[in-house]
């Protein structure tokens, strides 16, 4: 579906995107994540051939980006950052528009802009002027424009960026309902929204990649030891529980964790392939220590970010 | 071409929905029908000083008389109104970022180019229209002759297209829209006054820049006279400036 090989782009001597390399799948969402300026948005734009590579290329749907942008062009749908739509049109009017640029035959121009509205949930605004809506329709717009030739592939550059929490859930529902069908590029800095849309990541940093992976494997590689919380009620039992916990075959570590008054929190490291959580409840229990809580802690995506970016930087 | 024409379509109905069209129209117009009522009293007032003086009377006439400086005037008015007109083209569009989403669209950057251009000089056809009232006025009181009023008209309209696409092309060089309008007005303005050296600097190079002169090929039209070498001069200058903005679109994104 994807091919990209090679792919550089430098901003006179300073590095956009440096020797990038990988493949989507069709089907695949596909996260795209990084600190700000790492280079996700020039990927992007280099695959929507706005902006030409410096050097090596990528194939779309086995079009090639240097030599047949407007077969690749046909093929995709692009949300760019921040929106940018004729905020002086009517929805209905604006999707109309960009169906004729798009090329879409006049028998069925109607209908498709019409399946477009109703798929992004436009409807009920079609005869609103962009300019009054909301930033959340105003980006459903923005899906709106980018899905309706239904195109192969949907690249989506941060696409919940400015929107409010009621907002942000919509539109990765919309998001999640129309990978189903086709291959999304999305980016993002927000890593719970990538690990909970794609099923694939690409972690680039400074122009370069990092990691390709599904955001299981990528916390199995990384994960280094499980965690395991505790939490007990403060009474005079518990005063020694930590001497205890450490006593329990497996641990490696025990933490004091912040807990609120009148409970005490412990944070528990084992190796990585064990977990402990039975037999640490079992023991507590029959010792009769006052357990409130016990749970293992998975390595969040901001865990492995960091870990990532930071090992890169070293 | 339906993409072409999907965006001459949006881009007329814009500059009509919004006040920027009926600004330059009314600012125009109002403008144009000054000059000519001036010129107009100014001619009534020779022909009536004329009737003592029956030598003069012969060298009167209506076209060299009233039509030839209302047009010339007219010219000097789309010199300042036209890249007014121009100068969002393609600069609003840069910088609020709808022309990158444009371009990703499977059309040729003609498409954009050719639908904008157009648009403007249809809406320049529109202003230039509208002063057609003067002429028709003189009909009623007077019998001018209609080839002259056709040529002049021809002439307008071939300096407002140059006009507008060196608007469209320093649109293209930048997202300031400000920045579009002043070097826009100012190469327009060089290329109608670059005559003016003409009798200084030796003959070889006086026909060189005379024949640059946007006024030096407005003269013919003004007469009734519609010679090949003028019409082709605005064609060209018109259709280099389009190419211009065309390499300028590829270049930017290139240099980007």
């Amino acid at each position: 579906m994807i091919e990209v090989e090679d792919l550089s782009k430098y901003y006179g001597l300073t590095v956009g995107v440096k020797n990038l390399n990988f493949r989507v799948e069709r089907g695949e969402v596909l996260g795209f994540l990084g600190p700000n300026g790492a280079g996700k948005t020039t990927t992007m734009k280099m695959l929507t051939c706005y902006l030409p590579p410096t050097s090596g290329t990528a194939k779309i749907c086995g079009h090639d980006i240097l030599e047949q942008p407007l077969e690749v062009r046909k093929r995709i749908g692009y949300l760019p950052e921040k929106t940018p739509l004729y905020l002086d049109m009517r929805v209905r009017e604006y999707i109309e528009f960009v169906a004729h640029l798009k090329g879409v035959p006049k028998n069925i121009l109607a209908s498709d802009v019409d399946r477009a509205l109703e798929q992004c949930g436009l409807g009920s605004v079609r005869n609103r002027t962009i300019g009054k809506l909301s930033k959340g329709y105003q980006q459903r717009v923005g899906i709106a424009q980018a899905i309706l030739h239904d195109p192969d592939l949907l690249i989506l550059d941060e696409p919940t960026l400015g929107l409010d929490p009621k907002q942000i859930i919509e539109i990765r529902q919309l998001i999640k309902n129309l990978g189903s069908e086709r291959t999304v590029i999305l980016s993002s800095h927000i890593l719970p929204e990538v690990s909970q849309v794609c099923n694939r990541i690409i972690i680039i940093n400074e122009g370069e990649l990092v990691a390709v992976d599904t955001p299981d494997n990528l916390r199995n590689r990384l994960k280094k030891s499980s965690v395991i919380n505790v939490k007990l009620a403060d009474s005079e039992k518990s005063a020694d529980a930590a001497s205890f916990l450490s006593g329990i075959d497996g641990i490696t570590l025990v933490k004091e964790g912040t807990a609120v008054k009148g409970s005490l929190a412990y944070i528990l490291e084992s190796r990585p392939d064990a977990d402990l959580r039975r037999e640490i409840a079992r023991r507590l229990v029959e010792e009769g220590y006052p357990l409130l809580e016990i749970f293992s802690e998975e390595l969040s995506l901001e865990d492995i970010f960091l870990q990532l970016v930071t090992e890169e930087a070293r | 071409m339906t993409k072409l024409l999907a965006i001459y379509k949006r881009e007329l109905k814009y500059s009509f929905q919004s006040v920027t069209a009926y600004a330059a129209l009314g600012i125009f117009l109002a403008i144009s029908g000054y000059f000519f009522f001036s010129l107009f009293r100014f001619y009534n007032l020779i022909s009536f000083q004329a009737t003592r003086n029956p030598q003069f009377t012969q060298s009167l006439n209506l076209t060299d008389g009233l039509l030839r400086p209302f047009f010339s005037n007219i010219s000097i008015i789309l010199l300042l109104v036209l890249p007014l007109l121009t100068m969002r083209l393609l600069a609003e569009e840069k910088k609020q970022g709808t022309f990158e989403l444009l371009l990703t669209y499977p059309i040729r950057d003609w498409d954009a180019v050719g639908g904008k251009f157009l648009a403007s000089v249809t809406t320049f056809a529109i202003m230039l229209g509208g002063t057609f009232i003067c002429p028709l006025l003189i009909f009623l009181y007077a019998n001018p002759e209609p080839g002259p009023i056709f040529t002049g008209y021809l002439g307008l309209f071939l300096v407002g297209c140059t006009f507008i696409s060196i608007g469209t092309f320093f649109s293209s060089l930048t997202d300031n829209q400000l920045v579009a309008g002043v070097t826009s007005f100012g190469v327009a303005l060089f290329f109608l006054i670059i005559g003016w050296a003409v009798p200084f600097v030796g003959p070889r190079f006086a026909d060189v820049l005379g024949q640059f002169s946007l006024l030096q090929h407005f003269d013919g039209f003004s007469k009734g006279l519609i010679d090949t070498q003028d019409v082709t001069y605005y064609l060209l200058m018109t259709l280099f400036f389009l190419f211009m903005t065309l390499r300028s679109l590829e270049s930017t994104r290139w240099r980007n």
